[in-house]
């Protein structure tokens, strides 16, 4: 913790934060996600600028007690703009042993340590794997321990609402959160009106809002009276840009923005999708919205889903898919026929630990070549990122945009980090949207061999305007009856063709659309030096780290600067300019080297990776000595 | 609203300016001859017609109809054709598949298209062989089939289609041939029938591919032996078959056997009832390999809602319970706070 300054506040010293990383674990049913999402929301309200990192086990419910079973909820608050949880923690709550064994080692030496002394019982240290009880012997001395019997306290303080131990039982989190708040100086509005919400009117069970709000009050009064914790921690507002806020998660932000996209061109949205991890969400966030003209359908896979997004799209909707990496492997003859149809559709790829079934509920950038390159034949797609949750909303309204101005199928990359992860989110303007504009062929477009040259006598579904986009006609427009499909077409016409000229003549056409789209990329941003040592080249949910570990590089005096692409096929055409004002050229990926070949391939560069795929972000601090090494080679 | 009056189509309105591929001789023709036949009496605008396909000879078949289509990809037309009519509801979705593109990779999709009901008609080409590939045994071809791939004979079991459907909970089910020559020639009743169906309707049509398994059902199309082997489905009458109509079948506790009419009165024939499911089983398990004439015509037909309107009524109640979603709506709609100069 960075302290700033000290003031004695009544019978308790305040410590001026400014910032704090706090992580809530436990185990899988001790409701860690709902605890930590509180204090984020909590947090952001009063003002803090937030940023967090949910980790949780892929079993729904690994055996309770059990190492594989922890669940960890990482939360950065700040009163300066920050780009990423944290790489160590200030404040650890362990709710089990197997919590704090498997997160012992992030928290900082001199770090504050709160666990639940009830739970380290001789059955749930065995199962951590504990041979002695770490709270009776001298491996933790190095933090500030507050050994509180939480289970206890919690139930005494429930115990005349009657309520079944069960029930009690749950609420401890509830308890350790007003800990928190109160030892953070906290309101408990926000999740006091948030349970009253989420119990008494979506779950129609007031009593349990009771419960836990009483557990909350509870917890907060603990660490008041208790006089068990000497000082009270003040992280002051940030000095966020003015507007108005909501917290977003990454999957929501997306799911707004593919509606946004839609709404903007005026449009119906067809999502047709497959539960998968961590892709599910995108679908369950839509299928709420069904009054801003969205319909949903849970196809019986992933490769119906594609196919049901090109007939939708077809038939004139904007049309979405998403999924993660295995189902996006599902996809790939889909989307290859929509290559060749020549039809919009926004594939969301929400990655995460691969390959096969992988690390379902981690984070990583291992599908970058896949969307890339990963189809049949000569298969070009437009390929963007989104750089974190709420920028999931641009990417998607961006999206749909080249979609439909190309016509033909985007990749839109997310991952596990930014689509679970949250943060405050600036409320675009509305006004300030530009509408998506889509006009739909009603009229002939040109002539058959034998016309006689007055007027347009025949629909060419393959002819194209000033994008190489085809027009788009849809299904009940009188005359212009066509047929598509994933056989070749001859140009303009689009009747099936072996020709062989004519072949790689659309070949070459449709990799010429998606090359226009680098007309549509802004000039390429640049953090830092626009000239010097190191240009660091990132994309997708890394942002956050390469632009703290940025920061950090600045400060130390380096000539770093860093560029965080949006778009990757085609990459921006600023790109070879920027790279040639830089010595080093240094792209960390958590993968093993994807983005990097891309950008040998296109620049010819001696490019350096900076690759890590243990299903976990970047460090700042990792980042700062890696760059620094290759800098100082 | 003003009626705008339909064209009065014909045939060759139905028709494309690209040369039909397939091998002379081929049943397809003549599915296609019916289809382009049937689809000027049905009263529906051209351009709200799409032609939905996957992969296989049968799956050219959109390329030959002017009307909308679309030529997928291997099994999977029924999820593109779902998308086609989730999108519009109104439009008149055709679905054309083989036994191997329908049954065996498109088997999973099929279902579920059947089994939710969506408004699509369904024409599945059955030949009991791999046409495009040439000649491959299918998920129809019948046990010790030789083909290419099976020199020694199939040892695969075979799907019968409409058990498939029926099994499936599809809500119009019928067979019919590409050809009849001892006429019985329902296709294009049958073709309308499906078209008159609010649901899914699946029309299993026996197809010659007379290269590589050709006369696979002469039995049930040649003059002189299709009226012994194939008996017609009429809903609420008789199961009475044979060139002279001299026989019929009768359920026998469980079992259907083959009765003469010269014993066996036709009050005491197996009536049809469409909406029977099990019934309809009982009927699809028929085969003219255990001596059994093969039923054509419609085996079942019920009334379910359809995907597409319950996807769009969800909308639309959606938009009258909480008003119709705006941008400025969609962005405030979490819970927001303020931050100020
Ligand atoms: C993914 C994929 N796998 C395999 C094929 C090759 N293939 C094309 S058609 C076909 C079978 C066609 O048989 P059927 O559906 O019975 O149609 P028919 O040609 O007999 O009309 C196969 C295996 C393909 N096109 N795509
Ligand atoms: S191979 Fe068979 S099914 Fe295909 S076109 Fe020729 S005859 Fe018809």
């Amino acid at each position: 913790m960075n302290t700033s300054a000290t003031a004695a506040n009544r019978q308790y010293a305040t410590e001026t934060l400014e910032s704090a990383v706090i992580r809530f674990c436990g185990d899988s049913g001790d409701g860690m996600q709902l605890t930590g999402g509180e204090f984020t929301t909590t947090s952001a309200m009063y003002g803090n600028d937030v940023a967090t990192f949910p980790d949780f086990p892929a079993e729904i419910r690994a055996p309770a007690g059990t190492l594989p079973g922890v669940s960890g909820f990482q939360v950065n608050f700040a009163s300066t703009e920050i780009y990423t949880p944290g790489d160590k923690v200030d404040v650890l709550i362990a709710m089990n042993p197997a919590g704090l064994k498997t997160n012992i080692a992030d928290l900082k030496g001199g770090g504050i340590l709160i666990v639940n002394e009830d739970a380290f019982n001789n059955n749930n240290l065995k199962k951590a794997g504990y041979a002695s009880n770490p709270l009776e012997d001298e491996s933790l001395k190095e933090f500030r321990l507050f050994k509180i019997p939480i289970s206890r306290l919690c139930e005494e303080s429930l115990a005349e609402t009657g309520m079944g131990a069960k029930a009690i039982g749950r609420a401890k989190n509830m308890y350790t959160l007003g800990i928190v708040y109160w030892l953070f100086d906290r309101s408990l509005e926000p999740t006091i009106k948030h349970l009253t919400n989420l119990f008494a009117k979506k779950k129609n069970q007031p009593e349990l809002a009771e419960l836990n709000i009483k557990a909350l009050k509870a917890g907060y009064y603990m660490g008041e009276t208790a006089e068990m914790f000497q000082s009270r921690y003040v992280v002051p507002k940030a000095k966020l840009a003015p507007g108005k806020y909501r917290q977003i998660s990454g999957n929501e932000a997306t799911a707004l923005g593919l509606i946004a996209g839609a709404r903007l061109a005026n449009k119906t949205l067809t999502y047709a999708g497959y539960p998968i991890t961590p892709a599910s969400d995108i679908l369950h966030f839509l299928s709420a919205y069904k009054n801003y003209h969205v319909k949903t359908l849970q196809m019986e896979d992933e490769i119906a889903a594609i196919c049901a997004a090109i007939g939708a799209s077809f038939t004139g909707d904007i049309a979405i898919t998403a999924s993660s990496g295995p189902g996006i492997a599902l996809k790939g003859e889909g989307i290859g026929l929509a290559v060749m149809t020549e039809l919009p559709v926004v594939i969301v790829n929400v990655q995460r630990g691969g390959p096969s079934t992988g690390l379902p509920t981690k984070t990583e950038q291992a599908d970058l070549l896949q969307a890339v390159y990963g189809r049949n034949s000569e298969c070009p797609c437009i390929v963007i990122a989104a750089r974190s949750p709420g920028d999931c909303f641009d990417a998607a309204v961006e999206a749909v945009r080249l979609a439909v101005k190309y016509m033909t199928p985007v990749m839109l990359l997310t991952d596990g980090y930014i689509a679970n992860g949250a943060e405050p989110w600036l409320l675009p303007q509305v006004g300030a949207m530009k509408p998506i504009e889509i006009k739909h062929a009603t009229e002939f477009n040109g002539h058959s061999d034998d016309a006689d040259g007055e007027g347009n006598n025949v629909y060419l579904p393959y002819l194209r305007n000033e994008n190489l986009a085809r027009p788009w006609a849809i299904p009940g427009t009188p005359k212009l009856e066509h047929r598509v499909g994933g056989l070749e077409k001859a140009e303009n016409t689009g009747n099936v063709s072996y020709d062989p000229r004519n072949h790689q003549r659309m070949v070459d056409l449709r990799q010429a659309k998606v090359e226009k789209v680098a007309q549509d990329i802004p000039p390429t941003e640049i953090q830092g030096e626009s000239s010097g040592d190191a240009l660091i080249i990132g994309w997708g949910g890394t942002y956050g780290a390469l632009h703290a570990a940025t920061e950090r590089l600045l400060k130390h005096k380096q000539k770093v600067g860093t560029v965080h692409l949006r778009h990757i096929n085609p990459l921006p055409p600023d790109l070879g300019d920027i790279i040639s004002r830089f010595k080093h050229i240094i792209v960390p990926e958590l993968n093993k080297g994807q983005l990097i070949r891309i950008i040998r391939d296109h620049f010819l560069v001696d490019a350096v990776g900076i690759n890590k795929v243990q299903g976990k972000p970047f460090l700042v601090s990792e980042l700062v000595a890696e760059i620094e090494g290759i800098i100082a080679r | 609203m003003t009626q705008i009056e339909l064209p009065k189509y014909t045939a060759k309105d139905f028709a494309t300016d690209q040369e039909v591929r397939w091998c002379p001789g081929c049943g397809d023709y003549a599915i296609l001859a019916a289809v382009r036949k049937v689809l000027p009496d049905l009263n529906h605008r051209k351009e709200n017609y799409v032609f939905v396909s996957g992969i296989g000879c049968s799956s050219r078949f959109p390329y030959y109809m002017g009307t909308y289509g679309i030529h997928g990809i291997h099994g999977r037309a029924p999820a593109v054709a779902t998308g086609v009519k989730a999108a519009n509801p109104e439009l008149d979705v055709w679905l054309v598949t083989g036994d191997g593109d329908g049954l065996s990779i498109g088997g999973n999709h099929l279902m579920h298209m059947l089994r939710r009901n969506v408004n699509i008609k369904v024409l599945l080409f059955n030949n009991r062989i791999y046409g495009l590939t040439k000649g491959q045994y299918s998920p129809t071809s019948l046990e010790g089939h030789r083909t290419k791939s099976t020199p020694m004979g199939s040892i695969d079991h075979p799907i019968h289609p409409i058990s498939f459907a029926l099994g499936v909970e599809a809500t119009f089910v019928a067979r019919c041939t590409d050809v009849n020559k001892g006429g019985l020639n329902i296709l294009g009743d049958v073709l309308k029938a499906a078209a008159n169906h609010r649901g899914s309707a699946f029309v299993e049509i026996y197809q010659d591919c007379n290269v590589f398994n050709h006369q696979a059902f002469f039995y049930a199309t040649e003059k002189d032996t299709a009226r012994e082997t194939t008996v017609l489905l009429e809903h609420g009458k008789p199961l009475v078959f044979g060139a002279n109509r001299d026989k019929g079948v009768r359920l026998n506790s469980t079992r259907l056997e083959v009765v003469s009419l010269d014993k066996v009165k036709e009050d005491d024939l197996l009536f049809h009832d469409e909406t029977d499911p099990a019934l309809a089983f009982l009927l699809s398990r028929m085969s003219h390999q255990q001596g059994m004439p093969e039923p054509v015509g419609v085996f079942h037909r019920i009334h379910k809602p359809c995907y597409e309107d319950m996807l769009t009524a969800q909308m639309n109640k959606a938009i009258e319970q909480r008003g119709e979603g705006n941008l400025e709506k969609l962005i405030h709609s979490g819970s927001t706070w303020t931050v100020g100069e």
